[in-house]
């Protein structure tokens, strides 16, 4: 990941935002991110964003959470060690529904939330770039990336055209690392090492 | 305005006052970022000292076995089992809050939800503290699991609602921790992002796991909290089924009855919003967040109280009409001689919860008694109280008087380290509780945002603005004309 350059606008309210996203999507200017304090529905498909196959990956786990319950009761139950539990049927489906279920759940509901941490690289001690810090508060943040053919100052003059309150330039890391949020240094800062 | 949706006057306001973003940020942070007040340092501190007591409690019964315990040749769950029952159930109200109201779309249930969710976890974790301890030699605790092991491997019986006990609840807290910290995500990045000490910048920044609120985060976000609620809905009807399977797939008289599932299921609904009512009636006033978890939010809860509760009674009356009515000597003996019969030894328990359970949820058929604090609070205890004597009355009328009438003598009564064990667990409950209230937003910051602007009280206001025409206005002329 490298840092590059963005041109933020801040909105305060999301009946602006919301056609504004629309508005920048449609003068051509690609949108890096939008920062948003709570889920705004719908604002995904104005962004353009296809959506997540996190769904498909939870029923995935949950067939594998199936299988393994099935399969692994019935090999313990029926081949590996058979137990006569009151002449009934080695292999007793309807008893083992419960277990089979409540796996079902277990892995579909563990490796979603894995899935989900891995898709949007969440960790403890992941430390990523703000570009406002009130945007987990109350304020809607769209972050434009600058290349070389950019028009900084028409870009800027957009924005509020649209109704940002505030625009800015900021130069922010795009990926992540590993770091805490007391601390300020910043992955890219290299030590400088002497060499004797 | 293109995103201020409409709502109908006739839902009430979910948050009152002139709040906006930013104030209802401020509203629901301050109690984390303040220093405890007096009130919270006294509960806390008598939280620790009774979970004290229950740590000896606990110790006790593992130097000297379960037999510090006063079960006896019949009554072998006792005490022990009933507090088990009753936690686990208390734990089902969270998950209805947060995963059933999910899917119905119900939006009060952002006022209450968190805390819900957190009792639920709390109550577990009280819960799953009982058959363990029940063990007696606890050290080999790890027998209940399916591992390979040196004995053949032998392995469990999977054929046992014991074993489908240990899955249904170990999936159940699993699911319940996801479910509750990822929602917590944003929220606790708020907290990172305010924060101005030390400390709390690498706490919440750990916490958080790198949250940033992008669209692609929430994106996500929303379609995991979806799923996992469409998962955790059948796990809560799961977990308080298998609880009754514990005792429904036996053949002794009172606990073999196919209405155990539902029945469990509802009475554990109802305790478990009757501890929601209790916890929120003392949080809200003390951290101050009556403009969001309001009286209505209290009104909605006791609805819900009023309708368990009459399942709840008619599964008792179902139960002892069935008992009744299959001419079954046994069972009818268990209920006529062992419940009904108030002057039978445990007589008054059963007419106790009847009383609590059944009779006294009534008043929540008036509107005013549903509204009022003080009933609320009194009336959520003596739930508690009747479900515990629910459980009480299943676990210890349907044993204590064997088959052989020699078998009778025995008069089951807890010793103290019973007790004891449960007031720890109550020493655990709130211990955890009260370090949630102060390090932890008690109310869903994010979703109390995404629901401002069509349920807060100022823009309902607008909304009524906006239409010119008052809403009993319109009904009145449009009510009946079918769209003419």
């Amino acid at each position: 990941m490298a840092i590059k350059k963005f041109i933020t606008g801040n909105f305060t309210d999301e009946a602006v935002l919301f056609p504004a996203v629309k508005k920048v999507r449609r003068a051509g200017y690609k949108i890096h991110e939008v920062f948003t304090p709570f889920p705004i529905h719908g604002l995904d498909k104005a962004m353009g964003l296809r959506d997540t196959s996190l769904h498909t990956a939870g029923f995935i786990y949950g067939i594998t959470g199936t299988a393994t319950a099935v399969g692994f009761i019935t090999w313990a139950l029926t081949i590996d060690w058979q137990l006569n539990f009151g002449g009934k049927p080695f292999f007793s489906l309807p008893a083992w529904i419960p277990i089979t279920f409540e796996l079902t759940v277990l892995f579909a509901s563990v490796g979603m939330v894995l899935t989900f941490c891995y898709l949007c690289q969440m960790a403890p001690f992941v430390k990523k770039d703000h570009f406002n810090l009130r945007s987990t508060d109350d304020l809607f943040v769209i972050a434009l990336e600058c290349t070389d053919k950019t028009n900084e100052s028409e870009v800027m003059i957009f924005l509020q055209s649209i109704g940002a309150k505030e625009v800015q330039v900021q130069y922010k890391e795009t990926g992540w690392w590993l770091g805490r949020y007391d601390k300020d240094r910043k992955r890219f800062e290299k030590k400088t090492e002497t060499v004797h | 305005m293109a995103l201020l949706r409409y709502e109908s006057q006739v839902r009430p306001a979910l948050v009152e006052g002139d709040k906006e973003y930013h104030q209802v940020t401020e509203d629901i942070c301050r109690p984390v970022e303040a220093k405890p007040g007096k009130l919270w340092w006294i509960g806390f501190l008598i939280s620790v000292a009774v979970l004290a007591f229950g740590i000896l409690s606990v110790t006790m019964e593992v130097i000297y076995g379960t037999g510090q315990w006063n079960l006896n040749k019949t009554v072998g769950w006792g005490w022990d089992i009933t507090n088990f029952v009753w936690w686990i159930g208390i734990g089902h109200a969270g998950t209805l809050i947060s995963a059933i109201l999910l899917l119905f779309r119900q939006g009060w249930r952002t006022g209450v939800n968190r805390a819900a969710e957190a009792m639920t976890i709390f109550a577990v974790m009280c819960a799953g503290q009982f058959p363990i301890w029940h063990m007696g030699r606890v050290w080999v605790a790890f027998f209940t699991l399916p591992y390979p092991n040196t004995r053949g491997p032998l392995w469990v019986n999977f054929n046992s609602p014991l074993l489908w006990d240990i899955f249904a609840i170990s999936t159940y807290f699993t699911v319940s921790v996801l479910f509750w910290y990822t929602g917590l995500l944003p929220d606790l990045a708020t907290l990172r992002d305010r924060a101005k000490r030390k400390w709390r910048k690498m706490f919440y920044g750990v916490a958080a796991f790198g949250w940033t609120g992008s669209t692609k985060h929430w994106q996500r976000h929303e379609a995991l909290a979806l799923v996992l609620a469409g998962l955790s809905t059948p796990l809560v009807l799961s977990v308080h089924t298998i609880v009754s399977f514990d005792f429904a797939t036996s053949v002794v008289p009172g606990w073999h009855t196919t209405i155990f599932p539902p029945y469990f299921v509802a009475g554990a609904i109802f305790s478990g919003f009757a501890m929601v009512q209790t916890l929120l009636v003392v949080t809200r006033k003390v951290l101050g967040l009556e403009e969001y978890i309001t009286i209505e939010h209290i009104d909605v809860m006791n609805k819900i109280i009023v309708l368990t509760g009459s399942i709840v009674g008619i599964a008792y009356l179902t139960e002892l009409f069935m008992a009744w009515y299959s001419y079954a000597p046994y069972e009818w003996f268990a209920f006529r001689q062992n419940r009904i019969n108030l002057f039978s030894p445990y007589g008054w328990a059963y007419w106790i919860m009847m009383f609590c359970n059944v009779v006294s949820p009534q008043v929540f058929w008036i509107r005013k008694m549903r509204r009022n604090l003080m009933i609320t609070f009194f009336m959520s205890i003596l739930i508690n109280i009747g479900m515990w004597f629910e459980r009480f009355v299943i676990i210890v009328t349907s044993v204590y008087r064997d088959y052989l009438p020699s078998a009778w003598s025995t008069y089951y009564r807890p010793t103290i380290w019973e007790v004891g064990f449960y007031m720890g667990t109550f020493g655990l409950f709130f211990t955890c509780f009260f370090l949630f209230a102060k390090f932890f937003p008690v109310i869903a910051l994010a979703e109390i945002k995404h629901i401002l602007k069509r349920s807060g009280g100022n823009y309902k206001k607008k909304m009524d603005e906006i239409e010119h025409e008052r809403t009993e206005e319109f009904a009145e002329q449009h009510g009946h004309d079918h769209g003419a």
